[in-house]
């Protein structure tokens, strides 16, 4: 019984770790990368290529004065900023790295982190709302109406899979895509011949899901000022920071466990965490591009994108695979 | 996308956008009633940054204006200096030699490529791509590092003289000139490509922040404005000044009313301009940059003059009412973006806060214009 | 059907063409100039505020006639002088003649345009444009230039 505490202990911390490291030093390549999209350097002053950036950040957030705005509702103020990141630290813990690295394999894996994914907006909400400030309401608002219209598509595509795979678990998930590309979930098979269309939907979806450009409409910040942390400085505008980026880095995860074979390697030799981490940074990459190209959607834009596209043809194929699966 | 509202009274709230908000661009209020994301109501307030420049002109001699209009709109200063020469010349009877004229046409509209390529940026910046911002400033560089070389100042420019020119071009000018040309059209290519194609930048702007030529013409809006709303005018062609017969341009204009519009207009007039700067300096003629005589002190003669020129932002007027003395009787500035930017208050009822900005983007404000 | 179908596509196709945009910029140069680390030259009329200049003496031109003063429109100029005797040799005979020599020559370029009127309506070439730009304070008598003294230290 000990010996399973200390695990968990260990798990978590180790989660922690992972996911403060990850969102400091992504933070650091967003903004390299969107430099040398625009053609100028980003941070290269502090430290070898501006290695050094995110401890001067991360300095500079937490000597800062935590404000809380008067009439603000205190409690979830200082619950918000906590709720955007704690949940995403504990979908690290059921998220395998590789055949042996996962803290805790878990037969409901995948409905586990979408559980703690919807968690994340309840934190915008109270952000946004506890805050006492307009712009903070309106943008969790459309916060939530993004959430609730983009859960729905990421959720039919995940049952497409489940159904093909017969599990939630997600290292059963990533064995079954073992060996080679071509048994990746994302080709093409005869029991399901729309999987590149499903992988472009939950890729949007995990965009939106973790409100990166260009369906950021909770920062909006040339219509919002900052969205639904408007009035949070200090690290408690950290933790809002840091949540976003340990999403991503979730969403890269699952996209990889779901589509792209896991730890598998392209052509079936040496399985490893390796193939793993260069994949989902592949993908937080191709995040932080699209980021940086695409001017910010409408919400109606957006909610139109989910319920007239995405919605019909993810519900589409999954009938389709549902009819082929019991042909095949 | 706008849909009908009922409100039922008390149901609404009121929203400061400004006087410091990301999307004012400057200390412009705007007062808005919402009804959740709806507009119900707004109402511009101005008077942030008034610095009586009209009061200026009339108690400082004639050239003792000059750099006064320039402090105006920052991103298309030649143009509104253009017009003050153009007008106190007129006034006092002034010949101007044909090279200064034609150097004054040719940097006027290198400006005037600059100020809509920062609007390009910053409209997309609303929209919420940053990446365009940054290559638009590049281009705009070229400019600005040209004309620094030949006006001394890269923003606030001070560089025509009643009668001519501050000095004249140099050596560089012309080359540079010659290869910014190819350059900027390769990049209109690019912003076509990166943002005007872009799906999501359409969705955006088609159809969206209709302006119809009623309002345009109610609240005298000109320049890229009304020509988005399908008004043909344009100073340039309906009231010829300077060297612009001379030049073989096209006015742009669309009739689809909506930001698209507006966008396109812009889009195509850098275009326009770079012909014009093309024949500019095909044409350039040797000569003088100053008049052989000219008056030593400037003092028109009593009466009314008017001169209105074709700015970045649309017809910029301006009056000047001399007695005869070293200074102005009275000197009215008429600010394209003061008559565009009241449009906006009847024109967003309705609107989705979004698209009401994106609609206030493709105005194309510079508050220190309308709040003169 | 088909519009749905084609307008997504059409869509994504665009999409596509503007990361291919960005993808290609990525790769090249950066064109920016690390500001304290690099500088830039300025180019020969850049303004920056206003020199005296001197003559071969290393003397200022000025003759202190106060043009400049007066065609300035923020009036940031003020400048003082001070007749002084000199003698001269004319014709075999000396004589004792006056003039005004600048005593000084104080600007105030906090509220300075950089229009160039004065340096238009100096008919002795007496102030110029100089080409400094580093120029920050906190505090607002740092701007307040003593020109006269500036000169002495540049030739010090
Ligand atoms: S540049 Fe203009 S404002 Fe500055 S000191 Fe000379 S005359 Fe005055
Ligand atoms: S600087 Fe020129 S204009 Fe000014 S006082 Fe001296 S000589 Fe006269």
């Amino acid at each position: 019984m000990s010996l399973t505490v200390l695990n968990a202990i260990i798990a978590v911390v180790i989660a922690i770790g992972f996911a403060a490291l990850n969102a400091a030093y992504l933070v650091w390549a967003e903004r390299r990368g969107a430099g040398r999209i625009q053609r100028r350097p980003g941070p290269n002053v502090n430290g070898p290529l501006g290695l050094l950036q995110p401890l001067a950040d991360g300095a500079k957030l937490m000597t800062k004065q935590l404000m809380i705005p008067g009439g603000a509702d205190k409690a979830l103020f200082m619950v918000a900023p906590v709720l955007a990141m704690a949940p995403a630290i504990m979908s690290f813990v059921t998220i395998p790295f590789s055949d042996v690295i996962v803290a805790k394999s878990m037969d409901v894996g995948v409905l586990m982190i979408f559980a703690f994914a919807s968690l994340g907006s309840m934190s915008i909400l109270f952000a946004g709302w506890s805050s006492r400030n307009k712009y903070g309401v309106m943008a969790s608002v459309r916060a939530v109406s993004q959430a609730i219209s983009y859960e729905v598509p990421m959720l039919i595509t995940v049952i497409t899979i489940v159904m093909m795979t017969g599990s939630m678990n997600l290292h059963d998930l990533a064995v079954s895509q073992a060996g080679g590309f071509w048994h990746w979930n994302i080709i093409p098979s005869l029991a399901s011949p729309l999987m590149p269309v499903s992988f472009l939907i939950f890729f949007i979806c995990s965009l939106a899901e973790t409100n990166r450009a260009p369906f950021d409409l909770g920062e909006a910040e040339s219509e919002l000022v900052a969205g639904f942390h408007t009035e949070y400085g200090s690290m408690g505008f950290g933790l809002f920071f840091m949540g976003e980026y340990a999403n991503i880095v979730i969403g890269a995860s699952l996209i990889t466990i779901l589509f792209l074979g896991g730890w598998g390697c392209p052509f079936g030799l040496f399985p490893s965490v390796f193939w793993f981490l260069l994949k989902i940074y592949l993908l937080i990459a191709t995040f932080i591009w699209i980021r940086w190209t695409f001017p910010r959607t409408t919400i109606y834009g957006l909610l139109n994108l989910s319920w007239k596209i995405l919605i019909p043809i993810s519900l589409f194929n999954l009938l389709l695979t549902a009819g082929l699966l019991k042909v095949f | 996308m706008s849909a009908p509202i009922h409100i039922q009274p008390g149901e609404t709230f009121t929203l400061n956008v400004g006087p410091q908000h990301p999307a004012t661009h400057g200390v412009l209020r705007v007062k808005l009633e919402m009804d959740g994301e709806y507009i119900v109501h707004a109402e511009t307030v101005l008077g942030y940054i008034h610095r009586m420049h009209e009061l200026m002109g009339e108690n400082r001699t004639y050239p003792q204006v000059l750099p006064n209009l320039s402090r105006l709109d920052y991103l298309g200063a030649l143009g509104y200096t253009h017009g003050h020469v153009l007008a106190v010349e007129r006034a006092s009877g002034i010949e101007v030699p044909e090279r200064a004229e034609y150097i004054r046409a040719i940097t006027v509209e290198m400006n005037r490529i600059a100020s809509h390529l920062f609007w390009f940026g910053a409209f997309v910046m609303d929209l919420g791509g940053f990446t365009p911002l940054m290559y638009a400033i590049q281009d705009r560089e070229y400019i600005l590092d040209i004309l620094e070389r030949v006006t001394g100042s890269r923003l606030t420019y001070c560089y025509y003289r009643f009668g001519g020119l501050y000095n004249d071009i140099d050596d560089e000018f012309i080359p540079a000139t010659k290869a910014f040309i190819p350059r900027m059209r390769e990049s209109l290519k690019k912003y076509d490509a990166l943002v005007t194609g872009n799906i999501i930048l359409q969705k955006r702007l088609k159809d969206i922040g209709p302006l119809s030529k009623e309002l345009c013409r109610k609240y005298g809006a000109t320049g890229p404005v009304a020509r988005g709303s399908g008004i043909d005018f344009d100073v340039r062609k309906n009231e010829p000044y300077s060297v612009y017969p001379e030049f073989d341009f096209d006015i742009p204009v669309y009739h689809e009313c909506d930001s698209f519009a507006r966008y396109k207009v812009r889009m195509d007039e850098m275009e326009q301009s770079l012909r014009i700067i093309e024949q500019g300096l095909e044409k350039l003629p040797d000569g003088p940059i100053m008049p052989a005589k000219k008056p030593k002190l400037i003092k028109p003669p009593a009466g009314d003059y008017y001169q209105a020129v074709e700015t970045a932002r649309g017809s910029f007027g301006i009056r000047i009412v001399s007695d005869g003395g070293k200074n102005a009787y009275r000197f009215k500035l008429r600010s394209p973006t003061y008559s565009n930017m009241h449009l906006f208050d009847e024109a967003c009822e309705g609107m989705l806060i979004m698209d009401a900005l994106a609609l206030m983007g493709s105005l194309d404000l510079v508050i220190p214009e309308i709040d003169r | 059907m088909g519009a749905y179908f084609s307008e997504i596509f059409r869509g994504l196709q665009s999409l596509a063409i503007g990361m291919g945009i960005t993808f290609r910029e990525f790769f090249k140069p950066v064109v920016t100039v690390s500001y304290p680390m690099e500088t830039l030259k300025m180019s020969a009329r850049y303004r920056g505020h206003i020199e005296l200049v001197e003559d071969e003496k290393g003397q200022p031109k000025c003759v202190a006639c106060g043009m400049c003063q007066r065609a300035c429109p923020s009036g940031c100029i003020s400048l003082a002088s001070e007749s002084v005797e000199y003698e001269v040799e004319e014709k075999g005979e000396t004589k004792t003649k006056k003039k005004k020599v600048l005593t000084k020559y104080n600007l105030n370029f906090t509220t300075c345009s950089l229009c160039g009127q004065c340096v238009e309506n100096c008919s002795f070439g007496a102030i110029d444009f100089s080409k400094e730009y580093n120029l920050a304070s906190s505090r607002k008598e740092d701007f307040h230039f003593d020109l006269l003294q500036r000169l002495k230290e540049r030739n010090s």
